[in-house]
This record gives structure tokens, sequence and C-alpha cells, in this order.
């Protein structure tokens, strides 16, 4: 490892020898590093997508819920405005939140920022106010928008924001706040996961009601009441709003419904929130009643007759709303997500083709930089929720795009400190959270796992080898992880090289007490489903009002138990009603009900003997 | 990696670790990877080679000049690597005393200039993003000294970040 000095120093020599050693030594750990954080990323990505699929998949069964989804909606327009007016609602003195007047004006959303800022909440009145106006305007709005770009005006493209306020207010610092000189397309998921989903609808409806000409909002997939149920947005407004929460949701299904789908920037830019299919029609998207379709579950409410050519339309606005791209050629169905295609580089050609395009910007997939290039340069993926998986995790991005039609893309990463973390640091908080997210899902599975383990260990030893521990981990969990690499932040102890598998899925329970439960696979399936007993039954309470009847609790437990595929006797439900109803007025309060399930409070009723 | 010393790997093994590794930067699924994540690459599975290591290894696998390796040329490289233990790990106190050799005056810490000055000028240098990371983890912040002995047990292999 010399340096070929010929007459050098030996002292000289020894540092250089010495500096050599240090630097390999730590790139060796900045590597290990970035393997690290590429890990994580995998993990994130394959749960996030694994949940949005069990999303799509809870169909309605059974006569009990179809009905909630059929279109029995002869109102018209004018009788929603009168249900949605917000004239009867009366804002208190003791209100010390912002006051807006009507039409909307930029004062008007300034002070909607500022006081988003400093954690007030907007009175009912207003919001409802708000969501009236806008309400009103899109249903003006074409399903495709054409904008132009001139030497002016550069028009700024932002991706999902996801409830994550601080982001927007950083885009908007850094880029300045939407105008007539500054014109804006925010390209969908506004809401969800984030706990600001509704304070940035209210600032971006704002912002649409003051410049209509320049601020334009697509839809994203989960601008859908359904997947609301599930990542959070329903449970957000209900929280926010005890009140007008259940009328203001509603609205919001509206609204969400009548978003634009897609935007061209002078002909030759085609803006999206998910994607294309091979067979994306932008002539017949723009003329399909994209109100019609509520949400990405709406097919089972269509009739007989209309059946084939609701589901084509519904079919083409699935496809732009929830598809990603991916390298090999062709066009599949997404099966990850579970709606919407896989597209490949020759169904960007031919698309971008025939509408004459140069450029698809799409949102969607969280990226590490926040924007990724990928067929070819072809299509554009921004994304403006940084951190979002943890902090650290990711940056964000937004795109400036002048009349060269050229992106560029501007990124910034939101903090609560104001030092940016470093590497390590940011790596660290972010595998702990994976590894977590990841040992909850080892947990759900154990039941399974060990049955895969033990197929590994036909004389029962209780060890397995580690390359067999991999294989068996990926047969059960299917997440396609590179478990030999995730090996050691999971199996802390092997005995040369032999897995002590017992132990092990003994080790990865959450720190739940130790109680003897006699039926495991209970509290497995429950816990395992958990979000989609929320799900299902939040439909059920229709009304939102957050309490469900002993008979509807009990058509509830049958469907469930067929879609579980559990055996569960009536009497058994009967008890388990009436120890939920603790006020006992014959109806069950949500709230508990999903408390319940909670993987402690169940025990405890087993404990109590209940199950 | 310790464990997997105490006893002898197949090629079948080393041949799924490598291929484990290489996928982890696939980013078009078609088994190749950029040239430029070898590096990382080679790091992962173990060894500590200097960059005039990295440089011969990526020169042997890469294809042509068009900055991508491919799987079936990176295994049999790489296999012969790993079967010979050719860059094995630095040993702890090899690394302490590398920086004891830098510590002229035995302060038992080094100044952020003295270590930026050696990681920069000599050896391979670092560009000033890696000389930035470093010390971003290194320096302790009050006093702009880096406590070396402290540093080396918290980079330590594999160790769980804190």
């Amino acid at each position: 490892m010399g340096c070929g000095m010929g007459k050098s120093r030996p002292l000289q020599e020894k540092s250089i020898r010495a500096a050599l050693l240090i630097q390999r030594w730590y790139r060796q750990y900045v590597a290990r590093l970035e393997i690290r954080r590429r890990c994580t990323w995998n993990i994130f990505q394959s749960i996030e997508y694994a949940g949005e699929q069990d999303q799509i998949k809870v169909r309605p069964k059974g006569n009990l819920i179809s009905h909630i989804f059929r279109e029995n909606e002869i109102c018209h327009e004018t009788e929603w405005e009168k249900y949605f007016c917000y004239k009867g609602v009366e804002v208190p003195d003791s209100y010390n939140g912002p006051h807006l007047t009507f039409p909307m004006s930029f004062c008007g959303v300034s002070k909607l920022m500022e006081a988003f800022r400093h954690k007030q909440q907007l009175h009912a009145r207003y919001v409802l106010q708000i969501l009236g106006e806008t309400w009103r305007l899109l249903r003006n709005l074409p399903n495709i928008n054409h904008i132009s770009v001139c030497h002016t005006k550069e028009i700024t493209i932002c991706g999902d924001l996801h409830g994550q306020l601080e982001d927007l207010l950083l885009i908007f610092y850094k880029n300045g706040l939407p105008s007539s000189e500054k014109p804006y397309i925010f390209n969908g998921d506004f809401v969800d996961r984030g706990k600001n989903s509704l304070e940035i609808l209210l600032i971006l409806f704002g912002f649409l009601l003051v410049y209509p000409n320049d601020v334009h909002l697509n839809r994203g997939n989960h601008e859908d009441h359904i997947v609301n149920l599930r990542y959070g947005f329903t449970k957000e407004v209900l929280g926010k709003y005890r009140f007008h929460g259940k009328k203001i949701l509603k609205l919001l299904q509206k609204i969400f419904s009548w978003l634009p789908l897609a935007a061209v920037i002078d002909h030759k830019v085609l803006v999206v929130h998910g994607g294309i299919s091979n067979s994306t029609n932008l002539h017949i998207v723009s003329r399909i009643d994209r109100h019609k379709v509520r949400g990405a579950i709406s097919l089972s409410s269509v009739s007989e007759s209309c059946k084939n050519l609701k589901v084509v339309c519904v079919q083409y606005i699935v496809d732009l709303l929830w598809s990603d791209p991916m390298p090999q050629k062709g066009c599949v169905p997404n099966e990850v997500r579970g709606g919407g295609c896989y597209w490949g580089p020759d169904v960007t050609e031919e698309v971008l083709g025939r509408h004459s395009l140069q450029l698809l910007i799409r949102s969607h997939e969280c990226k590490q930089d926040g924007y990724e290039f990928c067929h070819n340069r072809k299509v554009l993926t921004i994304f403006s929720a940084s951190n979002y998986y943890e902090v650290g995790s990711n940056r964000g991005a937004y795109i400036r795009m002048g009349p060269d039609l050229v992106p560029r893309c501007i990124q910034y990463q939101a903090s609560r400190t104001s030092r940016e973390l470093t590497l390590r640091q940011s790596v660290g908080r972010t595998e702990r959270s994976a590894l977590q997210a990841l040992k909850e899902q080892l947990f759900v599975h154990k039941s399974d796992l060990i049955r895969a383990f033990q197929e590994f260990d036909p004389d029962n030893m209780g060890l397995i080898s580690l390359r067999h521990w991999a294989t068996a981990t990926d047969s059960v969990l299917k997440l396609g992880l590179p478990w030999r690499v995730l090996r050691p932040q999971l199996v802390s102890r092997t005995h040369y090289g032999m897995v002590n598998y017992l132990q092990w899925i003994k080790e990865l329970s959450i720190t739940e007490p130790k109680l003897e439960v006699s039926d495991t696979s209970i509290l497995e399936t429950m816990y395992k489903n958990h979000s989609n007993l929320e799900t299902i039954f939040r439909i059920i309470d229709t009304d939102h009002s957050g309490l469900i009847s002993f008979e509807e609790f009990h058509q509830t437990w049958k469907l469930l138990s067929s879609h579980l595929k559990m055996e569960i006797s009536d009497k058994a439900i009967t008890d388990l009603a009436q120890s939920m109803d603790f006020n006992k007025d014959g109806s069950i309060d949500i709230n508990e009900f999903m408390e319940a399930f909670r993987l402690r409070s169940f025990l405890l009723l087993i404990k109590k003997g209940v199950i | 990696m310790a464990e997997n010393r105490q006893h002898t790997e197949t090629v079948s093994d080393i041949h799924k670790k490598i291929t484990t590794a290489f996928k982890l930067f696939d980013y078009d699924a078609n088994n190749t990877v950029d040239a430029r994540e070898i590096s990382t690459i080679v790091f992962s599975l173990g060894c500590f080679p200097s960059q005039a290591d990295l440089h011969q290894i990526i020169a042997e696998v890469e294809e042509g000049s068009s900055g991508y390796v491919h799987l079936d040329t990176f295994l049999p490289v790489m296999t012969k690597v790993l079967l010979e233990h050719r860059f094995p790990p630095i040993p702890v106190e090899h690394i302490l005393r590398a920086f004891e050799v830098l510590d002229k005056e035995n302060k038992g810490h080094l100044e952020e200039g003295e270590l930026t000055k050696y990681m920069t000028e000599e050896g391979e240098p670092f560009t000033n993003k890696e000389m930035e990371e470093m010390l971003a983890v290194l320096l302790n912040n009050k006093r702009g000294l880096v406590y070396y002995r402290d540093a080396v047990g918290l980079l330590g292999f594999d160790g769980v970040m804190k």
C-alpha cells in the first residue's frame, strides 16, 4: 500500500499508510449504511403496497352492505346544496380562530395559512362555506385541464402531500405562493396518513377559489372516501369536527368525485396522478362523467343493464389514478396495489405518441430523492411528502417548468429541528421504524412461520439453518425482501449458523404482557385484520354516528367469519356484543369496539372468559 | 459476518450472498447494476478493499465502457474474492493505531483541521462531501475535536446504530 515515493521519510510514509487505513475503514462504513438504507426502503414499500392491496380487496359481500352503494341518489344537486348549507351554522363569540369573508380573497387564504401554522382550527361554518364554493366551481371544470405556459410565468407542479402541512408550507416558502404569475398544479393525494389533511385541502381549495385559472388540482387515488376510511382522513375529520364531521365528509366525497383527472400543458406534457395503461385514450377520458365514479370500489353499485359500459369507464379512471411504471415492456395488472396496471416503456412510447405528447409527469410513488425519471426520461415521478416513512427517509421535490417544457426539480426536506440529520442518524431512525413494522408483520404470521420452519426441521430439533430461515420466511411473508441481508437485524442470536426458531418467534412478540390464551389463532387473525375490521365497521356505520345496533353487529360478524374463514357461534357473538355495550342501551360504540380489538383489551376479554 | 467463518461456506452459499447484495441495486430487474454501485456491493459483502482494489475489480467486471455490470460477469469474480478472503476486515486495534500515528502529539484527539488535512490530502483522498459527512459523525461539536477512541468504538462492525 506504499505510495512509491522512493526516498520518503519513514514518518511520512507511516502517516500516509495510516490515512489510507482510516479512509478504507470509513468508506466501508458508509457503504454498509447505504445497503441498510436500501433494505429499509424495500421494507416500507412492500408493506405499504401490500396494505393498499388489502384495501381494494375489501369488496362488499351480501345484501347487507351492497345496498349502501346502490346509486339511489335521485336527489338533484339543489337538494344537496340545501343539505350542505352553512347558513344554519352559527359561530359563537368564544371562537378565536380565523373569520373568513366570501368571495374568497388572497387575504382570506393568507389568514387561513397563518391560523393553521399556529395550530388553530377553522370553524365548521367556514369549512362548509369553502367546500360549498369549491364544489360549485369544480362542477364546471372539464376532466382534463388544458394549460399553457408562456414566457413570463413558469408553472410549478407538486406531487403527493399526504396531509403533511409542513411540506406544503415549505414549498410555498421556497417557491412562492400561487398567483396569476405563479401557476401551480397539485397532482393528487392531498390527504391520508399525515395529520393535517383537512388543512391542506382548505388551503388548496382557498387558492383554487381565488385563482381558478392558475391553480389546478388533479384527483389522486386517495381522494376516495373508501380509502380515507382506512388511511386516516375520515378519522381526522371526525376527530376535529365532532358535530359537523359527517356532513363535511359527505360534501368532500362529492368534491373528490368532481376533481379533474389530468392536466395537459401546451399539448405536450401530461400530468396525472398514477399513470397510464395501454388502453388510455384521452379523448374518451375527457367525455366520461367523472363524478359518477366515486371511488375505486364503486363497481358493485352498478346495475346489470349498463354494467359493461360503466365498467370500462371506471377502468379508464382507475388506470389513471392507480398505475405504476415498470422497467419491462408490456402492460400487466397491478397486483401489488390491486388496481390499475404496471406499464412499460413501450406503452409510454405508444400512448404519448398517440396523443402527440412528449412527457408524462406523475406521482403516486415515494422516491428517495423526491423525484425520479424513467422510461428514457419520458416519465417523471414527483413526490412532495418528505420524511414520508420516517424522519430522514426521503426528500420531497417539486417541478418548475417554463415554455421550453424542460422540467427542473427542486428538492427539500422538512425537519422539525433546523439541523439536518446526519446520514447515520437518518438511516438509524428510519431503519428502526422499518424493523419495528417488519417485526409486527412477522409476529402476525407466526403460526404460518412456525409451520414453514418445521418443514425444514423434520427431526424436531428446534434449529434450522440461516439459509432455510430465509427461504421459509420469504415463502410466508411474500414481501420479496432480501432476508439474508436483513437477518443480522432480525435474528440476534445464532448457534453456529443455526437459528433456534421457536425462541426467535417468542422474542418477536411485541411488548404485550404474556397471558395464557387458549386459542392464539383468533388473536392473530384479529390483529392481522385489524385495519380491515375498522374499514368494514365504518362502512356499516353509514351515518357516521359511531354507533351500531346489535343486529348490525351480528350481521357484521357473520360477514367477517365468512371473510376470515372462521367459525363463530351465535351465542359467542351475542355474548361479545353484550359485553361491549358498556352503557347497556342496546347499541355499541364503534370506538370502544375497536379498542377491544387492540391486543391488550382483547386479551382482557379472553381472560374474563367472555370468549 | 463472524459466524460465517465458524463453518466453511459452500460455493452456493457464497453465490446466494453475492446475488442478494447485487439485486438490491438491480433497479431495472435485468441483472445489471450501475458500475458505481459495485464498491457498495463489495463492501457490503464484508470486504475492506482500497479504492485502487475497487478500481481493479470494476475494470474487470464492467461491460466495456457502458457503465454497467452484469451479474454473470460479477459473480465469478466476486466469488473468487470471497473464497480467497482477499480483503479481510481491518482489526479495530489497527484503526486505533492508525489514528495514534496521526495524533503526533499524543493528545488523545485530533483537531478538525488536522483530520481534514490528512483525509483530503493523503492516501486516497476524500471528496469534500465525504469529509463533511465524516466530520458530522465524528466531531465532538462543542470543541471541534475528534476523540478517535470513541469514534472507533461507535462505528464498529455491524454495530446497530444508537
